[in-house]
């Protein structure tokens, strides 16, 4: 994740220290993605080698602040204006494993399928929970905070679109080929010619 | 906790012999006051079928569908109509509001084929307006009204003269992203405040408003996440 990125954007609205950037950026994405204090000051620490901000001395009860360079605002710039790639997609513990299922003799595919899409709804349910509680401030972080958790909902929502289509598929290469043999009876047939 | 809707073993076979369809085997689930339940499954998997029944527009092959405890299949067919008209709302995903009335009228309609006087039907159809937010649009004609004022029409319609369950058919089907969240949201908030609603979508984030959602496949149910009111309150009262 993107956490350099995100704290020059943030300082791009005005000098912060370490924790005043934390609770901003946690602020704006609720949470979701914490942050330790330890990788903010870390990571201000490697923006200030690269001269992207520099150190603006320290406030009344002494915390050191951080201000952006003008490299550091082409930086920002630069993030704002650039599609993020999907050229490497991250690595999808779901796909992965279906993708085995269909293959791994013994694995019934069905109740794979069926057991995530019960836990994805879960999580959706808890969702639109938040969604019902929501914050009604108005204020710009609750925007930033519900689109953050549309992602959420879109990409959960996404994923149980995905297994339908994978159940569907399924079961119509089941139908299409009557006579293939299931992922038990090559087992069985494995475990036979074992035994001899 | 009485069901205001209840499923007991229905079965729906469409046709005779070879070609029958069984488009729901055995299906059992209540919908309490309360509680919103949604239905999802792929098509051809009886989730309209199940609508149809539970409002009383279709019978069961075998098992019974009962409203506030009247099994459906006991009332006549004009018996079944007053229970459409007084107890059942329905929301489709295509509105169905009638164009040549204005958005008040359509709402007081059904208050009017259930005999009550017009200048009261127009009233509680204004405070049925206001409760989805369009008190404003009250004379306006469905021809120049946006999709999702319209669904809140038809929502208004649903719920007028205080019906207890509402039906509602891919509600969402017809709108963009926000505007049926907010159909979602009004359809919450009905439930909260006591109707029992059965919702059908294929949409994942919008079932997910329910508290319970039942996916159906072949006729079957073969799965349901969330809790059941009454289950959870009889595990209450094992604890104590």
């Amino acid at each position: 994740m993107s956490v350099k990125q995100a704290l020059l954007a943030l300082l791009e609205q005005g000098p912060m220290y370490g924790y005043q950037l934390r609770g901003e950026f946690e602020q704006r994405t609720g949470s979701t993605w914490p942050l330790n204090v330890g990788q903010v000051y870390t990571t201000l620490t490697r923006l200030e080698r690269d001269g992207l901000v520099e150190g603006a001395g320290s406030d009344a009860d002494g915390h050191v602040v951080y201000s952006i360079t003008d490299t550091g605002r082409e930086e920002v710039a630069a993030w704002f204006t650039t599609p993020v790639a999907r050229t490497q997609p991250p690595r999808d513990e779901l796909a992965i494993k279906l993708a085995l299922a269909v293959t791994v003799p013994g694995v019934d595919v069905g109740t794979v399928i069926q057991q995530q899409r019960s836990a994805t709804m879960t999580a959706l349910q808890d969702y639109a929970r938040l969604k019902r509680s929501g914050p009604v401030s108005g204020q710009p972080s609750d925007l930033s905070w519900g689109l953050v958790l549309d992602s959420l909902v879109f990409s959960a929502e996404a994923e149980i679109r995905w297994l339908d289509h994978c159940e569907a598929r399924l079961r119509r290469a089941a139908l299409e080929r009557p006579a293939a043999r299931t992922a038990r009876d090559v087992a069985a047939t494995a475990d036979e010619e074992v035994a001899r | 906790m009485s069901a205001v809707l209840h499923l007991d073993a229905v079965t729906r076979i469409h046709g005779e012999g070879e070609t029958a369809v069984r488009a729901l085997r055995e299906v059992s689930f209540a919908a309490s006051a309360g509680e919103l339940v949604a239905i999802m499954g792929p098509s051809g998997s009886g989730k309209s079928t199940l609508l149809t029944l539970a409002g009383g527009l279709d019978q069961p092959t075998s098992g019974t569908v009962s409203v506030e405890g009247v099994d459906l299949a006991s009332l006549g067919n004009d018996g079944r109509a007053r229970m459409r008209r007084t107890s059942i709302g329905y929301v489709f995903q295509d509105f169905n509001l009638i164009p040549a009335l204005s958005a008040v009228e359509n709402v007081a309609l059904p208050l009017e084929l259930d005999g009550v006087r017009g200048r009261n039907a127009r009233a509680r159809a204004r405070e049925a307006l206001e409760e989805v937010g369009i008190a404003d649009l009250a004379d306006r004609f469905p021809d120049h009204m946006s999709g999702g004022q319209q669904q809140r029409v038809a929502i208004a319609r649903a719920v007028v003269g205080e019906r207890r369950l509402i039906l509602a058919d891919e509600p969402t089907g017809a709108l963009d992203t926000e505007t049926g969240e907010d159909v979602l949201r009004l359809l919450r908030a009905r439930c909260d405040a006591g109707a029992a609603g059965v919702l059908v979508t294929h949409e994942a984030r919008h079932a997910a408003w329910a508290d319970r959602v039942v996916f159906l496949r072949d006729g079957l149910v073969v799965d349901v996440t969330g809790t059941d009111p009454a289950e959870s309150l009889l595990e209450s009262g094992v604890s104590r």
